[in-house]
This record gives structure tokens, C-alpha cells and sequence, in this order.
């Protein structure tokens, strides 16, 4: 047969460059794309947590392959961007790994005969495998592997079992070719298929179950909802201060300070290398947050003030990500986010912004209109302060009394409300129904949880840590040649008039385009009124995006959108600024 | 023997099941919907809906799927 010999030639491994992992979304491609190459993934418990490609190399027989994480597609005809991506990246792979999740065969067996149809050699990775025992389903491999003619192998991909089967099967995988066919007639064949090889026994509810169907509905899932987001807030915060007040600032206090005064004398007390390095001493005394200086306010602010509520958030992020919780807040929040021109998935992208805005712009990408992306990328550009922009939140004007930080954050999700809602009524363009899969409720494995945890903690220090030194070098010397003088006496009339806040403030609202965090902190110094500092901090938190969230705008939107998005985050902060000015 | 009433997703009640026949839409959202296994002849069972035309949540085969009010609206079910 003429297709066996085009299976043979692509049959020899080492004519395998690059092995694409494809399948539906959430059923553990990026699980499994760790355990073939060792490099480690983001993989939560959704549909859409891989929206752009990750590669990494495996070892096969005597040379290493290139392995693609392709994003979650139900389908070879795109209906969003991550879809589309993911077909796009189907033209230059060698072999792919077809992940299906083994709990609903039927479904999954759509896009493997699709991607059966096409030139090139698959190989079926039966994952989940072991939850079919429990979920009373029994499948008949050697059946399924002698019907879709290709390898097939059960795998468990966060236990490891049957990856080492998957990558020997390589060598065999072979494009069957089956001939192209309509819709109906693909489900025919799958309906054959799974007649003969999936036996499922009934079996009742678990309590997972009944929760997961108790979040859905209006009276329980609001319920669960509150219970869901008090007690996630109040974790934050209760890991966050306790890392801060019993680790990191009796470490400051009681070892660094002193080291740090020992230098500073030996650099002579004062100077423009003391102040670079050590900073402003006040009554010579080290004040972390105002002192200004690398070896001080450089290193408290992101290790002191802000990773400690990046690894509370992020922990508890990542829990919810892996139980499984996030889609079903899709569903609860959906009437309401229809008004601001989104559907309820939009909340994930959301709730990632407070993190990082970041990956909260890249994640929109599972919003399937350029409409819905505009807005939701606009909104959480304004309305959603990072965790590092938070932290300080908490630590500067939270020492001022909670209702400082209450009237900022009722303030911002005012502004997310009244925009989205001016959004949704002039923003060309249509804004689909929601249409998602929900997945099951899981118990994440803590190791998985910790190493997701590490992952974004340690991203957080290895990105930011140098840029927040660099904003303090820089800082150092535009106050030391005078720059910010001209700047602050050109822009002092808004500012001042508008905003009520001292001319000074405008280097604040400078530098945090390269740092959010960094900028709030050189509000510190000044002497605030707590009206001003809030003021300061909403202006700060919507004016503009930080320089990394800015070039991710860029590539997401474009320039043009990116422009307008600009246009709209500065009107809207000034406006807000003003009112606020008014009111305080 | 009563007989087999057809209606939309949005007026089944929770915990109701029965089986899709026409799905009252474009090529595009017949096609979102098949992706996602639900297509005429499937059986599916409600799991429930949110207040004020919210999104009506189903099951069907091992998988849970939100669909939104107006697309739920256009799905015709056969009870019993």
C-alpha cells in the first residue's frame, strides 16, 4: 500500500526533528511535556492554561528530539487563537503524540482521526488512564490500537507511568492516512470505535461530584463562591504577613541593618556612592522602605515586602488552578460580565492579573473575538494592580488604616465596572457566548502545587529582582543630574492641580513604568497626606502599564490598539485622580 | 404513555436528561458545540443554570459543559 511506504520513510527515528504534543485542552499535555523533557510547565486544572507553545528537548535513542507543548484544541478547525496557533504549529512537526484523555474517549477520538487523516505518523497517549478504573469505564486497547492502526499507550502523566512506553513506541508510529471525511461521518466511525472498545458501568455520585454540580447553580455556587474567595484573601494575607513579620523583617531589622551601618560608616556616612549604595540614612538610622539605596530599599522592597505576597498569592492561585475551581467562577460570573462586553471565562485572565499582568494578557488568549481581548486586556491593564504593586498597597497605605486600602480597591473595581461597561457600548465588533469545558474537581498533588509555587517565585526574582535595582540605580543618578526636576516642573501643573498630590510625586508616576512596586515606594518619602498616598496609588496602579506588560500589550493588540488602550489608561487615571482628589 | 416532548436546554429543569435533535444554529456554532461532543442523537443530562439568562451547565458522556444562555436557548432536546 502507497501509504505504508510514505510511514516507513518517516518511520526511522532519526528522521524525527520535532514531536508535537497535541490533544483537547486540560487533559495534561503540559504534564506530560515535563516528563519527556524535564523542563517545567505551568499545567493547572483548566481548559487554556497552555495558550502559546513551550519546547523543550527529549533523548531518543541516540539523539535528542525536539518536543512542543502545542495548546489544547478540540478541533483542527480554529474557533480561537490558541487554536489557531496550535494548527499552525501542525505543519512543521515530524510525529505527534496525540494526548487523549482516556475518561471520555469519545469525544477526544474527534481530533485523533482528524489528525489521523493527515501526513503525518501519530502516536495515541492514553492519559488519565488511571481514572478510568474508577470512573467504572474499562477500555479494550489492543481494540483501539488495531482500529485507529497507530501505537496507543495508557499513560499516567503526573505519576510517570507509561512515558517510558510512549517514547520506545516512537519508532513504530506511522500515519495511517485515513481518508478525509465530513462531520457526520467522522462521528459514525467514532461511534463504532467506541461500541467496540469502551465498556462503562453506572456507578453514583461521589461527593466530588455533588460539589461540582453544587457550584454550578445559582444558591450553592454563590455560597461556595463567598466561602471560596474569603477564604483565599484571607490566606494571602495570613502567609503573607507571617513571612513578613516573623522571617523577613526581623532579618532585616536585626542582621542586615546592622551590616548595612557598618558599610555605610566605612563609606564615609554621606556621598554619592553612600547614597547609590547604602542610601539616605534618616536620623542615622536605616529606613528600608525610604532609604533609597541598593543594598537597602533594593533589596527589602522585592524580598522583604513583595515576595512574600507573591508566594502566599501564588500558592493559593495555584490550589485553585489544580483543584479545578476557576471555570466553574467562569460560569458564576457570567450574566455579569456580558455587561462589560466579556463572558464569564474572562475571570481567569482576571484573577492571573493579580499576580502578574504578564501572563493575565498572554492568557486572554482564550477569549475567542479581538473585541472581547481588547477590552479584557484594557480593563486589566487599569483595574488590576499586580501583586507586587499590592504588596506595597498593603505595606505602605495599609499602615495608614484598612480603609485606605478598602477605598483604593473599591476604587479600581469602580473603574473596571464603569469602563467595561462604556467598553461593551462602543467597542466594535461581537463578544460570544461562554462555551467551556468544566473540568473535574481534582486533589492537586502537593508536589506539583510547590513546583508551580517555585516556578513563578523564583520568575518573580529572577525578573524583577534586577529591574528593581536597575530602577534604583537610575533613580539614583537622574536625581543626582537633576532630571527629575525638569520633569517634575514640567508636568507639576496636573499634578499638582489636578491630582493634589507635590510635584515630586511625578518621578514616582516615571519610574513605574520600569516598576510599580518601586514607584510606590518612592512615595513613601514624601510626607503624604493618607488621601494623597491613595490617590498616588490608584493613579499609579491605572496610568500606565510597567514596561514588561507594556510590549506584551504590543505584540497582543497591536500598536494601534495598544495606542488606544494607552489613551483610555491615561484619561481614565486622570479623571479618576481628579475625583478622587475632590473627595479625599 | 406520555408523549416525548421536545424543548430547549434552557427550560429543562436540573437533573432532567433526554437527547439533543437539532441544533438551531450556524455551521460555526454547530461545529463549537460537536468539538465539544454535543451534537443531535447525544444524550445529556442538565446539571443546572445560572439566574437571569445566565449560562446553562450540562453533562455529557464523562465531561461537564457550560454553555452560554442564547446557545442553550437554540438546543432542542427530546425528554424521556
Amino acid at each position: 500500500m502507497a501509504c505504508h511506504r510514505v510511514g516507513n520513510r518517516k518511520n526511522k527515528s532519526s528522521g524525527i526533528k520535532k514531536v508535537l504534543l497535541v490533544g483537547n485542552p486540560n487533559v495534561g499535555k503540559s504534564v506530560l511535556f515535563s516528563r519527556l523533557t524535564g523542563v517545567k510547565v505551568i499545567a493547572s486544572n483548566y481548559p487554556g492554561t497552555t495558550v502559546s507553545y513551550t519546547h523543550g528537548a527529549m533523548k531518543l535513542g541516540e539523539g535528542e528530539v525536539e518536543v512542543i507543548d502545542v495548546p489544547g484544541t478540540y478541533t483542527l478547525e480554529p474557533t480561537c487563537e490558541a487554536e489557531q496557533i496550535a494548527l499552525n504549529m501542525l505543519e512543521d512537526g515530524d510525529l505527534v503524540i496525540n494526548v487523549v484523555n482516556a475518561t471520555n474517549l469519545e469525544r477526544n477520538l474527534y481530533l485523533t482521526l482528524q489528525l489521523l487523516e493527515r501526513d503525518i505518523p501519530v502516536i495515541v497517549a492514553l492519559n488519565m488512564w488511571d481514572d478510568t478504573k474508577h470512573r467504572g469505564i474499562d477500555i479494550d486497547l489492543e481494540k483501539l490500537r488495531e482500529l485507529l492502526r497507530v501505537p496507543v499507550i495508557p499513560t499516567v502523566a503526573v505519576t510517570g507511568q507509561g512515558i517510558k512506553e510512549l517514547v520506545e513506541s516512537i519508532p513504530q508510529a506511522t500515519s495511517p492516512h485515513l481518508p478525509a471525511q465530513s462531520h457526520d461521518e467522522r462521528w459514525a466511525v467514532i461511534g463504532r470505535i467506541t461500541d467496540q472498545v469502551q465498556r462503562i458501568t453506572h456507578r453514583h455520585h461521589t461527593w466530588a461530584e455533588h460539589l461540582e454540580d453544587a457550584s454550578v447553580k445559582p444558591l450553592t455556587g454563590g455560597l461556595i463562591a463567598m466561602v471560596v474567595l474569603a477564604a483565599a484573601f484571607w490566606v494571602v494575607r495570613f502567609i503573607g504577613e507571617g513571612l513578613i513579620g516573623y522571617v523577613l523583617d526581623p532579618f532585616f531589622n536585626e542582621v542586615w541593618a546592622p551590616l548595612l551601618l557598618r558599610l555605610s560608616s566605612l563609606l564615609g556616612g554621606s556621598g554619592f556612592l553612600h547614597e547609590i549604595i547604602v542610601g539616605r540614612l534618616t536620623n542615622g538610622e536605616i529606613n528600608f522602605v525610604e532609604s533609597f539605596g541598593l543594598l537597602s530599599s533594593g533589596l527589602y522592597v522585592p524580598l522583604a515586602m513583595v515576595l512574600p505576597y507573591i508566594i502566599s498569592f501564588y500558592l493559593v492561585l495555584g490550589l485553585l488552578e489544580d483543584v479545578g475551581y476557576l471555570p466553574r467562577l467562569g460560569v458564576l460570573v457570567d450574566t455579569v460580565m456580558h455587561r462589560f462586553g466579556l463572558h464569564g471565562y474572562a475571570i481567569i485572565p482576571g484573577l492571573l492579573g493579580f499576580g502578574c499582568n504578564v501572563p493575565a494578557i498572554l492568557a486572554t488568549r482564550i477569549l475567542e473575538s479581538r473585541r472581547e481581548r481588547f477590552i479584557a486586556a484594557t480593563l486589566i491593564s487599569i483595574a488590576v494592580p499586580c501583586a507586587a504593586l499590592q504588596a506595597m498597597i498593603f505595606g505602605l497605605v495599609g499602615a495608614r488604616g484598612g480603609q485606605y486600602v478598602a477605598i483604593i480597591y473599591g476604587t479600581l473595581f469602580v473603574v473596571w465596572v464603569v469602563l467595561g461597561f462604556i467598553l461593551n457600548h462602543t467597542v466594535r465588533g461581537f463578544s460570544p457566548e461562554l462555551l467551556i469545558e468544566i473540568p473535574p474537581y481534582r486533589l492537586p498533588p502537593w508536589r506539583a502545587v510547590l513546583q508551580k509555587l517555585w516556578m513563578r517565585s523564583y520568575g518573580f526574582l529572577r525578573e524583577a529582582v534586577p529591574i528593581i535595582l536597575v530602577a534604583i540605580l537610575v533613580i539614583n543618578i537622574l536625581y543626582f543630574w537633576g532630571v527629575f526636576e525638569v520633569i517634575t516642573n514640567f508636568t507639576a501643573p496636573v499634578v499638582t492641580s489636578l491630582l493634589g498630590l507635590p510635584k515630586e510625586a511625578v518621578t514616582a508616576l516615571v519610574i513605574g513604568f520600569l516598576r510599580k512596586d518601586v514607584a510606590l515606594g518612592m512615595l513613601a518619602p514624601l510626607g503624604l497626606t493618607s488621601g494623597q498616598l491613595v490617590v498616588g496609588s490608584v493613579v499609579l496602579a491605572m496610568f500606565f502599564p510597567c514596561v514588561a506588560t507594556f510590549v506584551v500589550l504590543i505584540r497582543e493588540l497591536g500598536v494601534v490598539n495598544m495606542l488606544k488602550a494607552a489613551g483610555i489608561m491615561i484619561s481614565v487615571a486622570l479623571v479618576t485622580g481628579g475625583l478622587l482628589n475632590l473627595v479625599l | 404513555m406520555p408523549d416525548s416532548k421536545q424543548i430547549s436546554l434552557v427550560r429543562m429543569q436540573a437533573g432532567q436528561s433526554g437527547k439533543v435533535v437539532e441544533i438551531q444554529g450556524g455551521h460555526g456554532m454547530v461545529n463549537r458545540l460537536s468539538a465539544l461532543g454535543i451534537r443531535p442523537g447525544k444524550r445529556i443530562t442538565k446539571v443546572g443554570s445560572m439566574l437571569m439568562r445566565g449560562p446553562v451547565t450540562i453533562q455529557v458522556d464523562r465531561a461537564q459543559v457550560a454553555i452560554g444562555f442564547g446557545m442553550a436557548s437554540r438546543i432542542i432536546v427530546e425528554m424521556g
